[in-house]
């Protein structure tokens, strides 16, 4: 499967993975790889959105995410301003709408918004002019984190199409699982996600994946071994019984990891919990991409808002 | 005396087996006399030609938000939004502030709909003092000040015991015993129906299994006592399928389903992106759901169709959706979404649509209206099935505008609502 990349983006926003075509898909991966060379150079900054404002709205603690925005913004010469608050609009007494409104008055040409509720970016996107960039969203979507992991994947590996890529974990609560299976099927690999089965939501196989509840018959000759991050906060005490019976049948250790393809990946959206989820030894190892992921988280968020933007052809041009 | 004709409607009667073109005279509030030609002297004459003439709508699940969330709605408010959509008679749910769970708020409730006026208004009592589900409430002196069943909605009655003894006690007054039927454990957290759809948007399911649990306990103590049992708002097929086992098994049974359960699925949830006037409990529930409520409707097991008419201000739905209010209006669009939908979609008999919106509710709640034979109260609901019309929020009398079918082209709108021979609503025929 070779996809052509599009020449533009449809959308005014990037609210999910579920609203790109492959084609926009594979026009934000090369625009991304486009974006590393920046960061090659001594001086890590293009004036392409000299002159714009983003608005970085985090209603949910992030550290990683948040900073690999702010990075992407500055290397683009976009003006930053940035919003934290734990709580959501209701709690300081504010409608979303209103907090929408409010931000709009400031006349930002960008709102990344990770918010806790799913659908808030949506929402935002609906009453505002302003682009809207989903930095993840409830247990919903997280595009740019699928987009780098996709990115990751394609460099290490060549391609998308034909990969086998498991993913494991909480998938109830993962807004990375949802955001990477629709991707990276959408563009022609192999997904199967694991998980104990009181973790695996109704119906997640119309995403375009295969469901396993051993995490070794997901991690069976895979290219890719993607473990996702318990959400210790999310969870009532009825789901699974223990953190330690946990790590015990879903937690990647060295010796499962040889039952992936000898040189497979090993990759983790972080942030991580050693020993519940992932085994140091494996996370710290020769296959870990973790590190890098990291890396092109900022070059992936340099191309969405870039496109978003309305940038086409050689960012670097000046 | 007060005289009123009405001419030239197509009348629609299942307490009659009648439909056919007639005049109608009323006198006095009364029905007087159906014919197919009555001489008008002396008569105030509504020409009806082009209308059905049906005995009054009831809607036998409202909320009315007062006393304490007139921010919401008010009697006054939904009584005009009751009569605006075809309704002649509301019976409004017990969930206020304070509760109605006992005669002093029943009272209360019945002056504010007196002043207003416009549509009847029956109180349904709470079944538990607080709708705490602990104690049973004062539903004797309820009953003595108007209420027609007893309902703890908004909540299920989760103490099984207190559903047995409510079931039991309510047998003493004749009155049906109206279920939120919902396990609260299983439903956790969740804010729309639990499936692919749910799964995609990353939302918290609602399992129909929730529902369906609540429906076989209930079923089982009504056997078990006898006592009437109104299942509210059924939305899945378990629901319809136990209570159509419970009917052939002689159970004292009925069930309500809404217009937005037959008329949406979860997939507006998507379809609309979230929008918060898609959320509402039960929730939106799949395909094979509303196929199954639909299908109950076409055979009966369904006695009534009923609003659930909850309204919210829009500040409240202007939250997240996990954050938003459950419920929508429904009392300004309910007749011709399921005219549309039943009629005109499925060739649903008039009569059987008049029976499901009037004759059944009358008989569940044991109302006064529900026929138009002579003698009866004049309460009428005169329609246009081919009036075509968009729904716009702007024209209601709710205080509320939470619907989930604004912008949508519907046949089947009411022009006038008859209560006790009084013209309540009327709407210009263009």
């Amino acid at each position: 499967m070779t996809v052509k990349a599009a020449s533009h983006l449809r959308g005014k926003d990037l609210v999910g993975i579920d609203q790109l075509s492959p084609e926009e898909i594979q026009l934000l991966l090369d625009t991304a790889e486009q974006m590393q060379e920046i960061a090659k150079r001594p001086i890590k900054k293009v004036p392409a959105l000299r002159g714009k404002t983003v608005v970085n709205l985090f209603m949910e603690p992030s550290t990683r995410t948040r900073f690999s925005f702010e990075v992407a913004e500055k290397r683009l010469s976009a003006d930053s301003l940035n919003f934290s608050s734990s709580g959501t609009s209701v709690e300081k007494g504010e409608t979303l709408l209103d907090t929408a409104r409010n931000l709009e008055a400031m006349q930002p040409d960008f709102i990344v918004i990770r918010h806790r509720y799913a659908g808030a970016p949506h929402q935002l996107a609906r009453a505002l002019k302003s682009s809207v960039v989903n930095a993840g969203d409830g247990a919903h979507e997280h595009p740019t984190q699928a987009l780098l992991d996709a990115l990751t994947i394609r460099q290490k590996r060549g391609t998308l199409a034909g990969q086998v890529v498991a993913i494991a974990g909480d998938l109830a609560y993962s807004r990375v699982v949802r955001s990477n299976v629709i991707l990276l099927s959408r563009m022609g690999a192999t997904v199967r996600v694991a998980g104990p089965p009181s973790l695996v939501p109704p119906g997640i196989e119309a995403l375009g994946c295969e469901v396993h509840y051993r995490l070794e018959d997901a991690i069976a000759g895979a290219d890719v071994v993607m473990m996702l991050r318990i959400q210790l906060e999310r969870q009532g005490k009825m789901n699974f019984p223990t953190v330690r019976e946990y790590y015990d049948f879903f937690g990647l250790t060295p010796e499962r990891v040889k039952l992936a393809k000898k040189d497979a990946l090993v990759m983790h959206p972080g942030p991580m919990n050693r020993g519940v989820e992932i085994d140091s030894r494996v996370a710290d190892g020769p296959q870990s991409v973790i590190l890098e992921q990291v890396t092109n988280g900022v070059a992936v968020r340099m191309a969405v808002l870039y496109l978003l933007a309305g940038g086409h052809g050689e960012p670097v041009a000046d | 005396m007060s005289r009123l004709l009405i001419r030239h409607a197509r009348v629609v009667d299942p307490s009659q087996r009648l439909d056919e073109g007639r005049d109608i005279l009323i006198e006095d509030g009364v029905i007087a006399r159906i014919a197919e030609r009555i001489d008008g002297k002396g008569a105030e004459v509504l020409d009806a030609a082009g209308l059905v003439a049906a005995p009054g709508f009831i809607d036998v699940h409202v909320h009315l938000r007062e006393p304490g969330f007139e921010y919401k709605e008010t009697v006054a408010t939904g009584s005009a939004a009751a009569v605006a959509g075809g309704f002649t008679a509301v019976c409004c749910m017990a969930n206020t502030d304070p509760v109605n769970d006992n005669a002093a708020v029943t009272e209360f409730i019945r002056t504010r709909a007196a002043e207003a006026g416009l549509a009847r208004v029956y109180p349904i009592g709470a079944v538990s003092k607080g709708l705490d589900g602990e104690e049973m409430a004062e539903i004797g002196e309820m009953v003595r000040a108007g209420a027609v069943a007893v309902s703890d909605d908004g909540r299920p009655v989760k103490n099984a015991q207190l559903m047995r003894r409510a079931l039991e006690y309510t047998r003493l007054f004749d009155i049906p015993v109206i279920d939120h039927c919902e396990d609260h454990d299983l439903v956790a957290k969740g804010v729309m129906h639990e499936g692919p759809v749910s799964t995609r948007l990353g939302l918290r399911g609602i399992s129909a299994a929730s529902e369906d649990v609540m429906v076989a306990r209930d079923l089982i103590l009504a056997e078990l006592t006898g006592g009437r049992l109104h299942v509210a708002h059924a939305s899945t097929l378990g629901a319809i399928s136990r209570v159509r086992n419970g009917k052939a098994r002689g159970i004292a049974v009925t069930c309500e389903v809404t217009p937005h359960h037959l008329a949406l699925t979860d997939q507006a949830v998507a379809d609309t992106e979230y929008d918060t006037n898609t959320k509402m409990n039960p929730p939106l529930r799949s395909d094979e759901h509303a196929a199954a409520l639909l299908d109950g409707v076409l055979d009966g097991t369904v006695d009534c169709l009923a609003t659930d008419h909850a309204p919210h201000h829009a500040d409240e739905k202007a939250l997240e959706f996990d954050q938003a209010p459950f419920g929508v209006i429904g009392l300004e669009t309910a007749l011709p979404v399921t005219y549309d939908l039943l009629v005109r979609g499925k060739k649903m008999p008039l009569s059987r649509f008049v029976a499901l919106w009037s004759t059944n509710p009358a008989r569940i709640m044991r109302l006064p209206g529900g026929t138009l034979k002579v003698g009866s109260p004049a309460d009428l609901t005169l329609f246009d099935p081919e009036a075509r019309r968009t729904v716009d929020p702007d024209t209601f009398r709710s205080a509320s505008r939470n619907t989930p079918f604004a912008g949508r082209k519907l046949r089947g709108w009411p022009f006038m609502t008859i209560v006790g021979g009084k013209v309540a609503f009327r709407r210009e025929r263009r």
